[in-house]
């Protein structure tokens, strides 16, 4: 019984990783994390949509890597000393690359801290449909990368399209 | 007995014998008096038998075993195979076939018990073979009342029955002498609830009770039999004893979980004995008159004795059989990727080795060692991994057999090559395109044996399939000498089906129509029939064999015929590989789809239709600037000579313009994954040495 109710207090507590894009700051669940890689040299692939930036080499796994920037509808990568290639776990197993610009820290989060979004509030606006939740913590508010979102194969133009 | 873990054993062995079964059925069919073949029948139709009894198949043992005494029967001169005769043990086959189908699948035979060829195979061996099995199916009544058409004996249910029990014959003086003692003999099937979990020892008990009142003649299945459960939920025994019939059933009544039991005085006189093979179905005493199609389980006793004789009477010639392990395919599977990695790590060997100027003449030495060992390893591993493409070849022979009858056509196959090797999951994967190809030829190719004499053509369709090992692919050409395709029907086919429109349609040439058969949901049969209409096209055939690499063109001719052509190459996982530099990227171009490399100067390049083309020795060869299609800089002034890489297209010869070559190089393909999908340029990538990813290009997509 008293696991339950610290539970129904004090929720699941949940590790974020939060890096940023842009001049935002989004959260990770950390459990969708493989590895995070700096950048390095990236194989074009061509005849691909233009988010998808080519392959690079992980343990001998050949993985794709994608630009959040542009599949937000922003502007192009700019690759510093701070950019980074995150790893992420598709539900099927297969590894898929993010390009972020910066990664910040490690957050835990109370579940309960964590407000869905929900689908209407999304409507309409690009960059929001690619977040599913909002963190609340000591320094401010979060915004929770809806990963699905991230690594479909659709961008930012054609989920407007669909949305509409 | 736990027999789980000899299933895989058992399938295996039991889809040897099926095929070595069809393949002699197939001979003696031309050949009836074949004794090679006949031992050879009845060997496997034993093994089989043996292997079913012991997995506790009863079914699909019982079916064999009258499959067995069959060929028992004609070994020993008794009957003799009659063309008729051969449709029945075709069947037969399909039906074991069944079972085994159904064991792989969910580990339980099924419950058909196929009693019409059981009956059928009893007629055989009667001699009173008629037809099929369907034909045989009407027999009974025919047989008429004297042996019991109406007696739909006991052991019908593909169990057990005690008056279809066989005497040896000193089991048959014993009960002469209990008999002549004044002894009452009772025959007794006992019926064990399905539900029962310790046959054995109900069975046992069964056993212990009655002996305390008299003495147990025969039991079928053996005493050893029942002991080791390998019965299903019946058995039968004879039983000598001076007690009443009620008594006996009494006792055995008495032990739990016993279903119930039929009792009844046995008779000697109807009783088979184990020579008497032959009994035709004598006019015996009406119901307890043994049918010879109700005794599928006649099991031990009369089969012992006779597989007694096969290996005294065993021809010499048996081959010798070769020292073999089976091993899992998903082990070699590992194996072969252990290999690549080796590959790779042998590769970035060799790039560490130059970059850190560490490259002296011994080092080198060693690393030319090391490369030649990975390649032999490849190379043995890979040929551990390839089987004879026969074993998907074998079906087919009975296959055009089987269609010569349903489309009431004549017609041939002759096949070379079977013993062409092919990787195992190759192999696998080929078995329906093929199958599809050759029932195309003989449902659309093949003409009716009058239209076949109107055209002058000999009656007999030939259907051939020819395979055969080229360079660093296989060749498999399917073909026939009938009609042809049609290119006009076809691409009238193709308007009405909206595959193109009337203007695209009539800029096609005849090739590109006939290639529209492999444009998906494309049909010519006029008419669905049995044959074509499984719901696979040619574009399942297409996308078949492309997914594993491969490509399929056809070759045709009207009024005399097609030849479809598959090219699979020999291998999936490692290749040889030129290594080229396009703009900065470099990229693998496959060496069996690279037949010459040119040096071409710019001022070489002529215009024809406003597309590039340069004169090769002879031939106008289109040329393909790479960087314009890879969407890359080239780094090289217009006016340098160009590097021409001259594949080939089906006849066509093109030049695929590079900036430079790297060299050849052994490389691992792995896969690019859903994300790069949409670039069909690229079939794969690869690691190179320095960690580096190359992506591999697809020349047939390239053009």
């Amino acid at each position: 019984m008293n696991e339950l109710r610290d539970k129904a207090e004090a929720g699941e507590l949940i590790q974020y990783i939060i890096i940023k894009i842009d001049d935002e700051q989004y959260g990770i669940n950390i459990k969708y994390i493989d590895n995070i890689v700096r950048m390095q040299q990236i194989t074009r692939v061509p005849k691909v949509d233009d988010y998808l930036k080519g392959v690079i080499n992980i343990r001998g796994e050949i993985v794709p890597v994608m630009s959040v920037r542009k599949k937000m509808g922003l502007a192009e990568d700019e690759i510093t000393g701070k950019t980074r290639i995150i790893i992420l776990k598709t539900g099927e197993g297969d590894l898929v690359g993010i390009i972020v610009d910066q990664v910040n820290q490690v957050l835990t989060l109370d579940s309960n801290n964590v407000e869905k979004v929900r689908y209407d509030d999304k409507k309409g606006k690009t960059e929001a449909s690619f977040v599913n939740g909002v963190g609340h913590y000591d320094g401010g508010l979060v915004s929770i990368l809806d990963l699905d979102a991230v690594v479909s194969e659709k961008d930012a133009k054609e989920k407007a399209q669909n949305a509409g | 007995m736990d027999v789980s873990q000899y299933l895989s054993v058992f399938l295996d062995e039991a889809k040897e014998h099926l095929q070595s079964l069809n393949d002699n059925i197939m001979v003696l069919e031309q050949d009836p008096e074949n004794e090679d073949c006949i031992n050879e029948i009845f060997r496997s139709a034993h093994s089989m038998k043996g292997m079913a009894g012991t997995m506790g198949y009863t079914r699909m043992q019982n079916l064999t075993h009258d499959m067995e005494d069959v060929f028992s029967d004609v070994r020993g001169g008794k009957i003799k195979i009659k063309s008729a005769d051969i449709d029945v043990l075709l069947q037969c086959l399909d039906a074991i076939q069944e079972y085994v189908d159904n064991i792989t699948e969910n580990q339980d035979e099924g419950t058909e018990e196929h009693q019409n060829i059981i009956k059928a195979l009893a007629d055989i061996r009667n001699g009173a073979s008629g037809g099929g099995a369907d034909a045989a199916d009407a027999a009974p009544a025919a047989e008429a009342a004297p042996s019991g058409g109406d007696a739909p004996a006991a052991g019908a249910d593909g169990s057990s029955d005690y008056r279809a029990i066989k005497l040896d014959p000193s089991v048959k003086s014993t009960l002469e002498e209990a008999v002549s003692q004044g002894k009452k003999i009772y025959g007794v099937t006992v019926h064990i609830q399905e539900s029962c979990i310790l046959k054995a020892a109900r069975g046992f008990l069964v056993f212990k009770g009655l002996e305390e009142i008299g003495e147990i003649a025969v039991s079928d299945p053996s005493t050893q039999d029942i002991e080791d459960e390998k019965f299903d939920f019946t058995f039968s025994l004879i039983v000598i004893t001076d007690e009443s019939k009620e008594k006996v059933e009494e006792i055995v009544k008495a032990v739990s979980e016993v279903e119930g039991c039929e009792c009844g005085e046995f008779d000697l006189n109807s009783a088979k004995s184990a020579e008497d093979k032959e009994e035709a179905p004598a006019p015996a005493p009406a119901a307890e008159a043994p049918k010879p199609a109700a005794e599928p389980a006649k099991q031990t006793p009369a089969a012992a004795p006779a597989a007694g004789g096969a290996g005294g009477k065993k021809p010499v010639g048996k081959p010798v059989v070769n020292r073999t392990v089976r091993v899992d395919i998903e082990k070699l599977d590992v194996l072969m990727n252990l290999v690549s990695e080796l590959i790779i790590a042998k590769n970035s060997l060799i790039s560490a080795a130059n970059t850190s100027g560490v490259s002296n003449g011994n080092v080198n030495e060693q690393i030319e060692y090391l490369e030649s060992v990975t390649t032999n390893l490849h190379e043995s591993v890979m040929k551990v991994r390839m089987v004879p493409i026969e074993s998907v070849l074998q079906k087919f022979p009975r296959m055009i057999r089987d269609l010569n009858k349903t489309l009431n056509k004549k017609m041939e196959l002759t096949m070379t090559g079977e013993d062409t090797e092919m990787d195992r999951t190759v192999v696998d994967e080929i078995g329906d395109p093929l199958m599809h190809l050759i029932r195309n030829s003989a449902d659309h190719g093949i003409e009716s044996a009058e239209l076949r004499a109107q055209r002058g053509k000999p009656e007999v369709g030939q259907i051939f399939l020819h395979a055969f090992q080229d360079g660093n692919s296989v060749v498999i050409e399917v073909g026939d000498d009938g009609n042809g395709i049609d290119a006009e029907a076809v691409k009238n086919k193709a308007i009405e089906k909206g595959v193109v429109t009337p203007d695209q349609a009539a800029l096609l040439t005849e090739k590109q129509c006939v290639e529209l058969l492999f444009h998906p949901g494309f049909s010519t049969a006029k008419q669905v029939s049995e044959i074509s209409g499984r719901g696979v096209g040619l574009d399942v055939v297409k996308s078949k064999v492309e997914s594993l690499s491969g490509e399929v063109t056809v070759r045709t001719k009207l009024g005399e015929g097609s030849t479809w052509v598959i090219r699979l190459p020999l291998t999936l996982a490692i290749i040889q590989a030129l290594m080229v530099i396009i703009g900065e990227e470099k990229y693998a171009i496959p060496l069996d789809s690279i037949q010459s490399i040119e040096d071409v100067s710019p001022s070489d390049i002529k215009l024809v239709e406003n597309k590039e083309v340069i004169n090769l020795r002879g031939s106008v060869t289109p040329i393909i600037r790479l960087n314009e299609v890879l969407d890359t800089e080239s780094t090289k002034s217009p006016d340098e000579d160009m590097v021409v890489v001259i594949t080939r297209k089906g006849d066509q010869s093109y030049g695929l313009v590079i900036d430079e070559l790297m060299g050849q190089q052994e490389i691992v393909i792995k896969p690019l994954g859903k994300y790069t999908a949409k670039c069909k340029l690229i079939s794969g990538a690869t690691i190179l040495g320095d960690g580096e990813i190359a992506l591999i290009l697809d020349t047939n997509s390239v053009i």
